[in-house]
């Protein structure tokens, strides 16, 4: 027998106003899979997939700023990969910077021409 | 004979009934089939909605997909309430009770390690947000276009200087945000019996404000809920440009699958 009386109540986005993603995530990609009589597979449902997509694009964002820890365990990834990550990515900040201020140099030579 | 079977979820035979006022698909209250050792969470649904042919239509309707997944959700919320509930993915249909029965029996050893499993416990969402605008006056950056609402700098020196001001601004809150996933995580894996690290989310689905850097899901046993709930609290930093969300108690949909066919998501969640 359980005792439902000693859960907290309910926190965050339960109930009708909850974030879709939560309960998308956990209603399609989540729980038990077993076949029934109706056959339908939510993998070939295009929308499905737009969304679950959506989902998960922010990963690659994610990618960008060198967080991926979540792809690997946490103790195997490297800290000195990511100080490289960092070090290149500042790198080829400053480069886009100095190609950024270009033409507005050039432009200043124009005016005093 | 236009109405077929939704089975929600499958729980233990228990004592009590279901919590009132619960509605389903249809704003159907669910019923309960009883089928030797076991339960499935049923309501019936009109079959021109969840037969093959237009339940493939149905559910590429934004609309209606998101209000069938909240009465799903709304079912097995209100189940988890009062039992140990193994949550269905979303969709699973049966000609009639008969089929329902027949599902019962064709996973029941999967059901039954599951229950065991899952017997009171219940999942709770952790995640972490990195908001390097944390002003709702101004807007997010997008990755296209930063664009300054704010005066024109007065030079392309003023403006370098202040797109590296901005730059690094957010990347301390990116670098404090992941700092703080890390020890969130690894605190509250300790606490709990399983945890699942999900993909962060896209603010165009969960309408949340900054960056998800953290999605984690946390098998807790219900009695020591309270206290992972402070736990949470109490690792909660004041931080505007990082922010922690708690979700719960949530049926235990993320350790739901992880002995039956897991998907590639779940095995690889940590245990």
């Amino acid at each position: 027998m359980t005792t439902p009386n000693r859960l907290p109540d309910p926190y965050g986005s339960q109930g009708g106003g909850a974030n879709l993603a939560d309960i998308l995530e956990r209603v399609l990609d989540k729980g038990v899979v077993i076949a029934g009589d109706i056959k339908i597979n939510l993998l070939d449902i295009e929308l499905l997939t737009i969304k679950l997509r959506l989902i998960v694009a922010s990963v690659d964002k994610a990618k960008e700023m060198g967080i991926d820890w979540w792809e690997d365990d946490p103790s195997l990834s490297s800290g000195a990969r990511r100080r490289e990550l960092a070090e290149e990515n500042e790198r080829l900040q400053r480069r886009i910077a100095d190609l950024e201020a270009a033409p507005a140099r050039v432009e200043r030579k124009d005016d005093e021409a | 004979m236009n109405e077929l079977r939704y089975v929600y979820a499958v729980t233990r035979p228990f004592d009590g009934v279901l919590p009132e006022g619960v509605r389903g698909l249809g704003g159907e209250p669910p019923r309960l089939l009883d089928h030797g050792d076991l339960v499935a969470v049923v309501g019936a649904v009109p079959a021109e909605d969840f037969a093959e042919a237009p339940l493939k239509k149905r559910l590429e309707d934004l609309d209606w997909l998101t209000a069938t997944a909240r009465a799903h959700e709304a079912v097995i919320g209100a189940m988890t309430t009062v039992t140990c509930t193994v949550p269905l993915r979303l969709a699973t249909v049966c000609v009639d009770d008969s089929g329902v029965r027949r599902l019962l029996d064709a996973g029941h050893d999967r059901f039954v390690t599951t229950l065991e499993r899952l017997e009171g416990r219940v999942e709770w969402g952790v995640k972490v947000y990195a908001d390097p605008q944390p002003d709702p006056a101004e807007s997010r950056p997008g990755p296209a276009a930063p664009a300054e609402p704010s005066a024109a700098p007065a030079s392309g020196r003023d403006y370098l200087r202040r797109r590296l001001s901005s730059r690094q601004a957010r990347e301390g809150v990116w670098e404090r945000a992941e700092a703080l996933s890390r020890t969130l995580h690894a605190e509250l894996s300790q606490r709990a019996q399983a945890a699942a690290l999900h993909r962060p989310q896209d603010s165009r689905l969960s309408e949340a404000r900054g960056q998800n850097v953290l999605n984690a899901a946390y098998l807790v046993p219900r009695e020591s809920s309270q206290e992972f709930v402070a736990e949470v609290g109490r690792l909660t930093p004041q931080d505007r440009g990082v922010r922690v969300e708690l979700t719960g108690p949530w049926a235990p949909y993320s350790f739901a699958g992880q002995a039956g066919q897991a998907g590639p998501d779940e095995a690889g969640a940590s245990r």
